[in-house]
């Protein structure tokens, strides 16, 4: 760990507080001038203060929604309406929280897979990975709750499909389910308590992430090549160099998230969204949102059962183990740095295993697609494929490849790389 | 046990003073977990929502070929008066080629053969199949079909072809009187 640096404030009464609270040798030390940061972080880098900051303006914009929101299945579709058409600015605020969030997955996507790559999970940071796989989940649950907020059909039907996901536990599934509705069916205690959550867990987001980033101090920044820092040459302050960096960075991602606010707020949605819910009519199919496809595949193609073949007994029925897969395929992710044999991080040294990281970002491409295809034709069977490859992955290809690959020679030093390409 | 009371750690293997620490935390563990309990039950069906459990329908409306659907627990109900042929399809098939086996007779009432209620929500992923209203695809076997993932129910409410694995579910009913039933 990086040695702390105290903040002398000219200013006496900025002194004598920080005496008593160093608030400004914490941001100094975190993301300031006395942060020492590898001097080679590419822009793949940047997506970590994207999300952070993403974090922030969802937390903005929703607690200002949720001045007008009003979460009864009688009037929460109008009150959602009228926010968009009569509260000032309100369709401003809608379009920013709704794409805010699939802006908000975007970055956490780019920021997850450029850990796959750079191998950022492997040691000392497998608690950075962690809890950055924490936050991951709470994320999902956060998107979903809000997502029933505006009690459209999807919302309905979303909720109905996903809180069914429980009544496969063996046993208490059906009770469960009962508890997690409040009543008989997904009605307006569930949109209560959705509600109450959804404005709950950003904030235990918020202090997830502070550990995710304290932890990240503790065992430093990781770095495209990843080797370890061996001299002061190897690094830079993190202000100005990576602010400025990062601050670009968010210039050009605002710039999109914009182009989808101003032009195009409802393309990431759903149309039948815009259908209040109808608990007695389902939509033509049930779609989550973009950014859960890939799991929803996972959890549609498993449909056969486990048990003994050519009998009735059956041990696992294909529902349960649908949902067994779903959750199998996060939680897997949390014993990635174990499962992952090799002790060299970086794919720029790993030939192989970066042919192997294409092909899982291919796959969960097309478990994107079969994800929002009707589970018709060929798509099925896609997606039992893609589903497959998921797991062979991380389960065997990741622990074999750290014994036979033959990786490529490590530079000596992070300067030296840079300093003779300067050459 | 011993009376004695040693504050050097170490001195005695249990002593009327390690038993207190352990009677103390194991009380606060207990009621501490007891405590949480109304923070959790608080989520389950409060008192209104188990009073509306049960519907009651008039079902004398209901010609010979029709149906109705009703909402019970926030779930569509299907109530079909069946007509003898429908009857007869249903108990004409083999019960051990079925998808999820189940004889007709095992989901009706007896002496009320030409009734059938049945939960309206498909059991592949929860969506409402049609077939209630006139006019509407009632499927390759007569009941009802799902237009999500094309499950083919038969006059008995049971999968006949398609991705859902169950028979529609009967819920618990009962005959009030011939004119009126009770679910739930």
């Amino acid at each position: 760990m990086a040695e702390w640096e105290a903040v002398k404030p000219d200013n006496k009464a900025l002194a004598w507080f920080e005496e008593r609270l160093p608030v400004l040798g914490l941001v100094n030390n975190v993301m300031g001038s006395a942060t020492p940061t590898p001097r080679n972080l590419n822009y793949w880098w940047n997506f970590g203060s994207i999300a952070g900051l993403m974090l922030v303006i969802q937390i903005i914009s929703g607690v200002v929604l949720a001045m007008h929101y009003t979460p009864d299945t009688a009037v929460a579709f109008d009150s959602v309406e009228r926010i968009v058409r009569d509260v000032n600015y309100g369709w401003l605020l809608r379009a920013m929280h709704a794409n805010g969030a699939s802006f908000f997955f975007i970055a956490v996507y780019i920021h997850i897979l450029r850990g796959l790559y750079y191998g950022s999970y492997k040691a000392p940071r497998e608690v950075v990975w962690m809890l950055g796989l924490v936050i991951f989940l709470m994320m999902m649950a956060t998107a979903f709750m809000g997502y029933v907020l505006p009690w459209g059909q999807m919302s309905f039907w979303g909720a109905t499909v996903i809180t069914n996901l429980f009544s496969a536990i063996p046993v208490v599934g059906e009770d469960i389910v009962q508890l997690l509705w409040g009543g008989f069916s997904v009605d307006n205690p569930t949109l209560k308590r959705f509600f109450s959550l959804h404005y709950l867990l950003p904030f235990l987001i918020t202090g997830v992430v502070l550990l995710h980033i304290w932890a990240k101090k503790v065992s430093d920044s990781g770095n495209p090549l990843g080797i370890d820092v061996k001299s002061g040459a190897d690094q830079i302050p993190f202000h100005p160099y990576y602010t400025i960096k990062d601050a670009f960075g968010l210039g050009v991602f605002f710039t999109i998230l914009a182009v989808f606010i101003f032009y195009m707020p409802d393309a990431l949605g759903h149309p039948d969204n815009y259908i209040p819910a109808n608990s007695l009519v389902t939509p033509d199919s049930i779609v989550p949102e973009w950014y859960f496809l890939p799991y929803y595949a996972i959890l549609r193609s498993i449909t056969f059962d486990i048990g003994i073949p050519g009998t009735d007994i059956v041990f696992i029925p294909a529902k349960l183990l649908g949902v067994i897969a779903m959750f199998a395929s996060i939680l897997l992710l949390f014993v990635l740095p174990w499962l992952d044999t090799s002790k060299v991080r970086s794919a720029k040294f790993r030939p192989t295993y970066r042919i192997f990281f294409w092909i899982l970002v291919a796959d969960m491409v097309l478990l994107t697609m079969v994800g929002g295809r009707k589970p018709e034709g060929i798509w099925p069977l896609l997606g039992l494929i893609g589903t497959g490859y998921y797991f062979m992955h991380f389960l065997v290809i990741l622990p074999v490849l750290g014994f036979k690959e033959k990786t490529l020679p490590l530079p000596e030093s992070i300067a030296n790389p840079v300093l003779k390409a300067a050459k | 046990m011993s009376t004695k009371e040693h504050t050097i750690e170490g001195e005695e293997p249990a002593n009327r003073r390690d038993f207190l620490h352990v009677a103390a935390a194991s009380m606060a563990g207990v009621g501490g977990i007891l405590a949480m309990w109304p923070f959790v039950d608080q989520m389950n069906p409060a008192a209104d929502t188990l009073a509306l459990s049960s519907v009651e329908v008039d079902i004398s409306s209901i010609a010979a070929g029709e149906a109705i659907v009703i909402k019970w627990q926030g779930k569509p109900v299907f109530i079909r008066h069946r007509t003898a042929t429908e009857i007869d399809e249903a108990r004409a098939v083999a019960v051990d080629s079925l998808i999820d086996k189940q004889s007709d007779g095992d989901r009706v009432l007896p002496g009320h053969d030409d009734w059938l209620v049945v939960i309206g929500t498909c059991t592949h992923l929860g969506c409402v199949p049609l077939g209630s209203k006139s006019g509407d695809d009632r499927g390759e076997y007569g009941g009802w079909f799902c237009p999500c993932h094309g499950s083919h129910y038969d006059t008995s409410g049971r999968i006949r072809k398609g991705p859902a694995p169950k028979n529609l579910a009967v819920p618990k009913y009962a005959f009030v009187s011939d004119t009126m039933i009770k679910i739930g």
